[in-house]
């Protein structure tokens, strides 16, 4: 867990998760939802609606999306500024092109980052996050304490992030609630004109596609 | 033998099918308080911006949907720009800094300039 998790997540016990035994602990009795949850699914599989591989398939498909699946397109919108124009046009189709599949109905807005627009993301109601291309949301993007403060003073918690916007730079937050995901392109960092397309996307983090923070080179000025 | 003026030129949108607001529209998000599932945040109802875009394609209301009760129908998302200085009289940073979401149809109306 990085400082800035912490950071987000200090007011709230369960965003720590770093003893081991926490994780494979059992409760003394299922809760309320995880019994809602099994008799659901259950019920659905004996209904025939779908069968329990397929269920263990699409867990499978989601622990295969990370982050370095973002980074590569963006690194690819960096380097060739005809995917870029394709992937601001329509990002869905133009991770499509490079064999990020969507296995949802959502489409990919992208909104680039430039020296006068910084965009974060956030989902108020509940935690909508671009799944097929960067995995499972941080901890803190689902908790509360982001989810309120990113709409209300969001330079306020750029800010904890370590990231310092200037007053003239606008900053666009989306809020994500329906059938729309959010990537952010981040700027490409200044002095990494030398850098390949694979050191470029060693360079896109997570977070840099929240919005969160700059994509930056790394501390020795070289990806490599 | 069909008569020339009953044929039918080009694909006839279904209702809902053709956007009622356009980039640049000034519109107001509606106030309402429905029970259950919605996808409007209270933070926003009542709050005044501009449409951006219109999200292709149209889609079924989720409110409706998250019943089993849509029957099909779709309508368009818009992705609205709201000033955070509409949205919090106080906010701190710079007046142009500004709120983006996608609204469904049903919750918006047009402000007339």
């Amino acid at each position: 867990m990085s400082s800035q998790d912490q950071a987000i997540s200090s007011t709230h016990e369960h965003g720590v998760h770093d003893h081991a035994d926490a994780d494979v602990s059992e409760p003394a009795r299922p809760g309320y939802y995880e019994v809602m949850e099994t008799a659901v699914r259950e019920l659905l599989i004996e209904r025939r609606f779908f069968e329990a591989g397929e269920i263990r398939h699409q867990i499978e498909v989601l622990d295969s999306r990370t982050p370095a699946l973002g980074a590569k397109v963006v690194a690819r919108a960096w380097v060739d500024p005809e995917f870029r124009a394709r992937f601001l046009a329509n990002g869905r189709t133009a991770c499509e092109e490079l064999g990020i599949t969507f296995y949802d109905d959502t489409q990919l807005i992208v909104l680039e980052n430039t020296e006068k627009v910084h965009n974060l993301i956030v989902c108020t109601l509940c935690s909508c996050y671009p799944r097929p291309v960067l995995g499972l949301p941080p901890d803190w993007y689902k908790l509360k304490p982001y989810r309120a403060r990113a709409v209300y003073e969001p330079r306020a918690v750029l800010a904890e992030f370590g990231t310092i916007i200037p007053d003239d730079v606008e900053i666009r937050v989306s809020d994500s609630t329906a059938q729309v995901r959010f990537l952010v392109l981040p700027r490409r960092p200044e002095g990494s004109e030398h850098l390949t397309e694979e050191q470029l996307a060693a360079l896109v983090t997570r977070d840099t596609m929240i919005g969160v923070v700059p994509a930056m080179l790394k501390p020795d000025g070289d990806a490599s | 033998m069909y008569k020339a003026e009953w044929r039918i030129i080009g694909p006839v949108p279904a209702f809902g099918e053709t956007p009622l607001f356009m980039p640049g529209d000034r519109v107001r998000i509606l106030v309402r308080w429905p029970v259950g599932h919605y996808r409007v945040p209270i933070y926003l109802r009542g709050k005044l911006g501009i449409v951006e875009t219109i999200i292709e394609p149209p889609a079924v209301d989720n409110e409706q949907e998250g019943y089993g009760r849509n029957a099909g129908e779709k309508r368009h998302y818009y992705r609205v720009a709201v000033q955070l200085t509409e949205i919090w009289p106080a906010y701190a940073g710079s007046s142009r800094d500004s709120l983006h979401i996608e609204v469904f149809e049903t919750w918006l109306e047009r402000i007339e300039t």
